[in-house]
């Protein structure tokens, strides 16, 4: 590649950063929170040569570094595809601005928080970049720490419980994985992803289902709790709630996706056949905690809580969308996972800026809100309309592909998981009016100020992106596209003969694209059309529908696409070859 | 008299003789010393133990066996050397200024660390039961007086009587087990053993008698349960640095000859002793664990803490394979740098008379001691399992050896072993809290941090961030010392 450090930068710049403020001493705040600031929009900017150095065409890794790290068999492997490459900018984005968050509001040990947001940034970002299981666990693992750190010591009230309580879900679920990984290894041989991916896809290593189901359950359940899927999410509530706003706004903007990115990093390609095998459990999980969280947080009092409970409820959408297997369900998540991350992101900063004037979160100590503070309440009504999918926001692309691509195979649930959309219309738009619309109730909201500079252009920066995302869609789409076919094509492994034979599902449309195929009955055929009309000035160029054919070599998918292998999708032979070349790289340590 | 030099080969036991040369010498000195200098006596002790650490490069240089094939100079034993010595140069470090502020500032205590020290390196080098006896009763005995140094501390009488009166009867245990290995198979030594075993279609029910009193004599001394009840009351009696030395050097150089009695002289009937070992390590780890939750003093709780590592090597001692005992020798050296230098924390945050060793004494550290608090936390960190450390890599190779055997009863041992090193989050992340998030308590005063054992801290910190970063030299080190040992 043409930038051969450029990912080893991104990822420990802030790490780096974090030395330049240990020199420092404690109590020189203003210049902690300068270098942290500089250092994260210097991050972001340098993340920005990613966007210029990627080739959309290429459905691979790109900007890969691969060095030996310990003994043969651990490597410190690095690249970006079209899956990860927004959440490593979504991180660089949040970032900067989860930093400008609290340059007020944290008062106490500065110089810690700081240091603990940057940490944390390399941490995420490490996750999303990792290709090697033991370097992805190894950053796993570390973004831990500092957001315990975080909630527990500058958090509110009930921190300390809410701390031990995330880090003890979250430790559970990841050690479970760490014995998977390990399993994996003797398995295969090695840590590094691809190779295990090539060999599983060559045939060379079978796993025995049985096998595959445990692995698949032990990184499942470790990415299920961080996402958090229903009904493993009672962490969440109380850590989002306790954490001072900038952890709600790295917890729910990045943190929530390492949990959705490692169910589509490794869930889905390593264990295509588990997966099937689960999807529908997971899917009736994903649609429980839609619309699970959306009624809970119907009922919140606490605002902060409300906020937390559509995150269940969002991230629901994106376990189905992921569990869908189209194309476009799992474009449709991801873009979502990005919406999320910038949408509740931005209500918590909301949510963060009205603690800083009233240290509450009671919705009834509000009311009428917009009258002393126009600006600042504006600016939440759109962020809640964004959150709530409405055209041509940000959100609205995200749950609609995953709706559509969802329909295609399981109608049913994608009719389920639509009563999520409209509950999120009653919850956040109720609790805006019981904020911020009628008279103002309580005698001390009448004098509050109205959004400062840097308030100002906190929330001018997160709505210009919601606007940017929900116009400008196919820049990522197209983006996540080549990656998104070459992941779901890892699923169909070729048959292993003890394997049963999948299940025949009931709904017969399965087509993974939204052209729709004779097969497709009369009145859904008539919806995927209107619907395909609908989306695609926001979603799709030409290019990519013209992609999807060439792809699927203009079959007809009546039958079990997945399990079957395709002819010409994948020449065996060239993944057989690059099998015996890294079979030779496996040594033990 | 040439030849019989020759069979001695001095030099493979260089480290042993100038331990316990400089043992001597401390001993020799003491008396010359005025009692306000006693210090200077740690301090020659120290040098000593450094000696002994660089002629360790002697023997690794030429390994081999030594005095007959009593000793195995192998690498297995080069390793385990640098382990054990390193462990007593921190606790000597740790010790310095503790003896000092505690008024008991004696040349024999820095000896007994010494000889104790030779003890387990003749333990680590044993190719011959008997051999191993020595080391076992040298470094036994050295730490039963040393467990009662502050004579004028009940808990530290009571940890000695204890440490004693029970020590002794597991000794008695293991040399009950030697003689009936000795009756069944007609020898002591290790590959002695092994070849006779090879030779036979089954094992002698002897034999197998003689392995499990092996097994107790070694399973207490390791505290592994059940044979673990001693072992807080021993380590929260004791002087603090010692505690420090207790929980280290005498488990590494324990856990050198269990592998090399149940791995290599009876590895080929590890199926006859692998339930004896999993249910040991199962109860360790469960035991340490659970009883960690509820302890309120830091130095009761790293005494479980330690019970419940035992349980994890015990794990890859199970695997009884090269990777195996490869997993123990780097798990080894992580826990003796993490937990000696745990203790030392605790040492320094004791204060005069061990006053402040209960969890909430630590409260505000991280506000009053940012660095020491910063530094504690890496060792719980470290001991907790979290990656980039030398804990976590050391639990990682022990559940990726046993993992490796492909059997479904070792893959329930790594489960029930991952789930507790999730119940140890919770106690080690207590003391975290405990530093950070609370205010700090009024009547505390800091003190600052003596050079020496602020030297010692560093070297354990940096060793344990090293070890998790860039494991790479030292797992080929450990690699090469398990290949040293020719298992079957």
């Amino acid at each position: 590649m043409s930038q051969p450090l450029l990912l080893t930068v991104i990822t420990f710049l802030p790490l780096l950063s974090v030395l330049a403020i240990l020199f420092l001493s404690s109590e020189d705040h203003i210049w902690i929170r300068r270098i942290a600031l500089a250092a994260s929009i210097a991050e972001f900017i340098i993340s920005l040569f990613l966007l210029r150095g990627f080739e959309i065409a290429n459905a691979g890794y790109q900007f890969e570094e691969m060095r030996n790290w310990i003994g043969e068999a651990i490597h410190y492997h690095l690249g970006v595809d079209g899956i990860s490459l927004f959440l490593v900018l979504l991180t660089t984005f949040l970032t900067p601005i989860a930093i400008l968050c609290s340059w007020e509001s944290i008062k106490e040990n500065v110089k810690g928080f700081f240091i603990a947001i940057l940490i944390i940034e390399t941490a995420m970002i490490g996750v999303f970049v990792s290709l090697d299981l033991f370097l992805f666990f190894v950053f796993w693992e570390l973004t831990l720490i500092p957001m315990y750190f975080m909630i527990g010591m500058w958090g509110h009230d009930r921190r300390i419980y809410a701390a031990v309580k995330f880090i003890l879900y979250t430790m559970f679920g990841s050690i479970l994985m760490l014995v998977a990984i390990l399993w994996l290894y003797n398995l295969t041989g090695t840590f590094d992803l691809q190779v295990i991916e090539s060999k599983l896809q060559a045939g060379l290593i079978a796993i025995p289902p049985h096998t595959e189901l445990l692995l698949f359950g032990a990184f499942f359940l470790a990415f299920a709790i961080k996402v958090p899927l229903f009904p493993l999410h009672t962490w969440l509530p109380d850590a989002h709630t306790e954490a001072p706003t900038a952890g709600s706004v790295i917890l729910a903007g990045v943190m929530l996706k390492l949990g959705t990115y490692g169910i589509l990093r490794f869930c889905l390609p390593l264990f295509p056949y588990a997966a099937h095998r689960m999807a529908p459990l997971i899917g009736v999980l994903a649609i429980i905690g839609i619309v699970y969280g959306a009624l809970v947080a119907t009922v919140q009092h606490d605002l902060k809580r409300l906020v937390a409970y559509t995150s269940v409820s969002h991230l629901g959408f994106v376990v189905l969308g992921l569990f869908a297997f189209s194309t476009i369900s799992v474009q449709g998540a991801i873009y979502q996972m990005l919406n999320h991350g910038i949408s509740t992101g931005a209500l918590f900063l909301g949510v963060g800026m009205l603690y800083d004037r009233r240290h509450t979160h009671e919705i009834s100590e509000f009311g009428g809100l917009a009258n002393p503070m126009p600006v600042l309440m504006g600016f939440f009504l759109f962020i809640a309309l964004s959150s709530l999918a409405l055209p041509p926001l940000n959100g609205f692309i995200g749950e609609f592909l995953i709706l559509i691509g969802t329909f295609e195979h399981h109608h049913q649930w994608a009719t389920w998981a639509t009563s999520g959309a409209v509950l999120s219309a009653i919850y956040l738009l109720w609790s805006y009016q019981r904020v911020a619309l009628g008279e103002v109730t309580v005698e001390k909201n009448k004098t509050l100020k109205d959004a400062n500079g840097r308030e100002r252009l906190i929330l001018v920066a997160m709505s210009a992106m919601i606007i940017f995302m929900g116009i400008a869609s196919p820049l990522f789409t197209r983006r996540m596209e080549p990656s998104t076919n070459a992941l779901l094509r890892l699923m169909d492994r070729p048959q292993n003969a003890s394997r049963p034979a999948p299940q025949p599902q009931p709904v017969a449309q399965r087509s993974p694209t939204i052209i729709p195929s004779g097969a497709v009955s009369r009145p859904a055929q008539g919806r995927l059309a209107q619907s395909r009309d609908l989306l695609l000035p926001f979603a799709f160029s030409q290019r990519t529908h013209s992609q999807n054919e060439r792809f699927l070599g203009g079959r007809s998918f009546s039958s079990d696409i997945y399990r079957t292998p395709r002819a010409g999708a994948l020449a065996p032979e060239a993944f057989a070859a690059s099998g015996s070349a890294l079979a030779s790289r496996q040594v033990r340590p | 008299m040439n030849s019989a030099v020759q069979m001695a080969n001095f030099h493979r036991l260089l480290p042993e003789i100038i331990l316990s040369g400089f043992g001597i010498l401390v001993m020799i000195a003491d008396p010359f010393v005025a009692r306000a200098r006693k210090k200077s006596l740690g301090w020659l002790a120290f040098v000593g133990a450094v000696l002994a650490l660089l002629s360790v490069e002697v023997v690794a240089r030429d390994p081999g066996p030594a005095y007959s094939n009593l000793i195995s100079s192998d690498m297995f034993s080069v390793f385990l050397h640098i382990v054990v010595i390193v462990a007593a140069i921190l606790a000597i470090l740790g010790s310095l200024n503790y003896l000092e502020q505690e008024n008991l500032q004696r040349g024999e205590y820095y000896a007994l660390v010494l000889f104790a020290t030779a003890g387990m390196g003749i333990l680590v080098g044993a190719n011959e039961l008997v051999t191993a006896f020595i080391g076992l009763e040298m470094s036994s005995i050295s730490t039963y007086i040393l467990a009662g140094f502050r004579r004028n501390s009940e808990k530290s009488n009571e940890a000695s009587v204890k440490y004693f009166l029970l020590g002794s009867f597991a000794t008695a245990f293991f040399l009950y087990g030697v003689a009936m290995v000795y009756g069944a198979t007609g020898t002591t030594k290790i590959d002695g053993i092994q070849a006779y075993l090879a030779a036979q279609s089954s094992v002698p029910s002897l034999a197998i008698l003689g392995l499990g009193l092996i097994f107790v004599g070694l399973g207490f001394k390791v505290v592994a349960a059940p044979f673990q009840i001693y072992g807080p009351d021993v380590y929260e009696g004791a002087p603090t640095p010692v505690t420090a030395l207790l929980a280290s050097g005498p488990k590494a150089a324990t856990f050198a000859i269990m592998l090399r009695v149940f791995v290599v002289a009876f590895g080929s009937t590890s199926n006859l002793w692998f339930w004896a070992i999993f249910v040991s390590a199962v109860l360790t780890m469960f035991i340490g664990n659970l009883a960690a939750l509820v302890q309120t003093n830091v130095k009761r709780m790293l005494a479980y803490s330690s019970i419940a590592h035992a349980g994890y090597i015990l794990v890859a001692v199970a695997a009884s394979s090269v990777i195996g005992v490869a997993a123990v020798l780097f798990y080894l050296g992580a826990y003796v740098l993490m937990k000696v230098g745990a203790f030392l924390v605790v040492t320094h945050l004791g204060q005069k008379g061990e006053k402040r060793l209960e969890i909430r004494d630590y409260a505000g550290l991280g506000q009053k001691q940012p660095v020491l608090a910063a530094v504690f936390s890496l060792f719980l960190l470290s001991l907790l399992g979290l990656p980039a450390t030398g804990g976590f890599l050391g639990k990682f190779f022990a559940f990726q050896a046993a993992l490796d055997v492909k059997d479904p009863r070792f893959t329930w041992l790594v489960v029930i072993a991952a789930i507790n090193s999730v119940i140890g989050a919770y106690y080690y992340l207590r003391v975290i809290i405990v530093m950070y998030f609370s205010a700090p308590s009024k009547d505390y005063a800091p003190t600052s941090v003596a050079p020496a054992l602020g030297f010692a801290l560093a070297i354990a910190a940096i060793g344990t961030v090293y070890l998790g970063v860039l494991p790479a030299r030292v797992l080929a080190l450990a690699k090469s010392a398990a290949d040293s040992l020719a298992l079957r």
